[in-house]
């Protein structure tokens, strides 16, 4: 099982919003929203641009270059011009601080 | 397809690089793409005026409201002035008052759709998807556009904006076609094109330009929209069979499809054209450009064409909110549709002969390039 990476305290991000995350060469886009965290790769699967400059929208993040949708749950692709689901990741609060299983 | 990832780390181009230029220079497959793709220009990180974060977010929020309003009042003038110019054409008007009723028709049934095409194309119009959808679907017909195609051509629009060899939409190519342009004016190079595309995708064929930038689990959908719209156009023929007239025919479909080209031409020659290929920043290959009221309800915000290109995720009711937050640090918008049009048509002039002229806009606290 992957370890937790401490990502940042919880008010860092605020709600209904997206933060970047970069560990060990890796980029993901932490979400907040209700409450609750969710993590995923932080590039959009259709052109690779950041998502952390893009809307959350409830648990949808739109890619800020072509509007691409997913859901921050599990990274299902909504529609074009996303085809491919993005991969997500074990995300959790613990003592205020918010933390992922990154990928490596 | 691309799918390599931008480069962050090449720094922003901002001045063309100078190749000898040709029409074929367009071409998706064999024109100036590898060349393009050598010059770091594909799919490359483009440069963007600081907004902070609680702004952006501010400005990227969505609402049904406006464009349901809008849409309403869009929809309601298309019955309005068809009504007028079916009145007109049964009242025996004089040709040259039924032709001003009829180009009023299509600059509403065409020319406006081509701004609720591209706003919905974006997912931006309406923060309901379903709605989006819809107009989308309407907008793109009425606008002779297939759905699915123009979608992800847009989409490479705003990757590699008039990257030569990789934009598909590229409006003014040079060495400018004067013909083919005037032929525009009407459609009447572009819409026999789209019908045959049409008729092509019925029949499960698709381009091989086009295989460029959709996807192919997204051919069978171009297949679908295709046959749905050659039954459209069956029903239309079939109203105007029955009816005796050819009514229908002027009202809906391609024909007014075409003749309404030249009011999103109008609008549309203001966003690119004249200005650089190949280089990565949008406040130099973009104009925003200060319209009147009317023209910004039937253009929907579009005039402000820099700061669309730059955020794209910034919906058309709050791109001037956008546009005061980012002017100081932008080229000077121009004052109006005809300021831009006194630069454009002599850039276009220059063009025919001179495929290496373009525009060069002066950035704040920069040189011109």
């Amino acid at each position: 099982m992957q370890p937790w990476i401490e990502v940042c305290a919880l008010d860092a991000i605020e709600d209904e919003d997206v933060m970047r995350f970069d560990h060990a060469g890796h980029s993901y886009a932490i979400y907040r929203y209700d409450e609750k965290v969710y993590a995923s790769d932080g590039l959009c699967t259709h052109e690779h641009v950041h998502l952390c400059d893009g809307l959350v929208m409830e648990y949808v993040i739109e890619c800020p270059k072509h509007n691409g949708r997913f859901d921050i749950r599990d990274g299902r692709a909504l529609g074009a011009p996303v085809c491919v689901n993005l991969k997500t990741y074990p995300a959790r609060v613990q003592d205020g601080i918010v933390q992922i299983q990154a990928a490596v | 397809m691309s799918g390599t990832k931008p480069r962050d780390d090449m720094p922003h181009s901002s001045t063309p690089p100078r190749w000898a230029r040709s029409r074929s220079d367009y071409q998706l497959i064999g024109g100036a793409g590898e060349r393009a793709a050598a010059e770091q220009l594909v799919n490359a990180s483009w440069y963007k005026c600081p907004v902070p974060r609680p702004m952006m977010k501010t400005l990227m929020q969505r609402e049904d409201t406006r464009a349901a309003r809008d849409t309403v009042l869009w929809y309601a003038l298309i019955v309005l002035l068809g009504a007028l110019f079916a009145y007109g054409w049964h009242a025996g008007w004089r040709y040259g008052a039924l032709l001003l009723a009829y180009l009023a028709y299509t600059a509403v049934y065409s020319g406006a759709a081509d701004s609720r095409w591209h706003e919905c194309s974006h997912g931006t119009a309406f923060k309901t998807r379903w709605m989006n959808t819809w107009l989308y679907q309407c907008a793109s017909f009425q606008v002779l556009r297939r759905p699915t195609k123009w979608r992800w051509s847009h989409a490479r629009h705003h990757t590699d904006t008039l990257v030569t060899g990789r934009d598909p939409e590229v409006a003014a190519p040079v060495p400018i076609d004067v013909i083919g342009m005037l032929l525009n004016l009407l459609g009447l190079k572009s819409g026999p094109k789209e019908l045959w595309a049409v008729l092509c995708n019925a029949l499960g064929r698709i381009a091989p330009e086009e295989k460029t930038f959709v996807p192919e689990m997204e051919w069978p959908k171009m297949v679908r929209e295709a046959r749905y719209w050659l039954l459209a156009y069956a029903v239309i023929a079939a109203c105007a069979w029955a009816m005796g007239s050819v009514l229908p025919l002027l009202l809906l479909g391609p024909v007014p499809g075409m003749a309404g080209a030249w009011a999103y031409t109008f609008f549309g020659l203001t966003q690119h054209a004249g200005l650089p290929e190949n280089v990565l920043d949008h406040r130099l290959n973009c104009r925003t450009v200060h319209m009147n009221p009317v023209f910004r309800f039937l253009y929907w915000n579009m005039n402000y064409h820099v700061e669309h290109h730059m955020f794209p995720m910034v919906p058309y009711h709050a791109l001037p909110l956008l546009h005061d937050a980012v002017a100081h640090d932008c080229a000077p918008a121009y004052a109006s549709t005809w300021h831009a049009y006194a630069e454009i048509l002599p850039a276009l002039a220059r063009q025919i002969a001179d495929p290496q002229y373009y525009v060069k806009r002066s950035l704040p606290g920069s040189a011109e390039i």
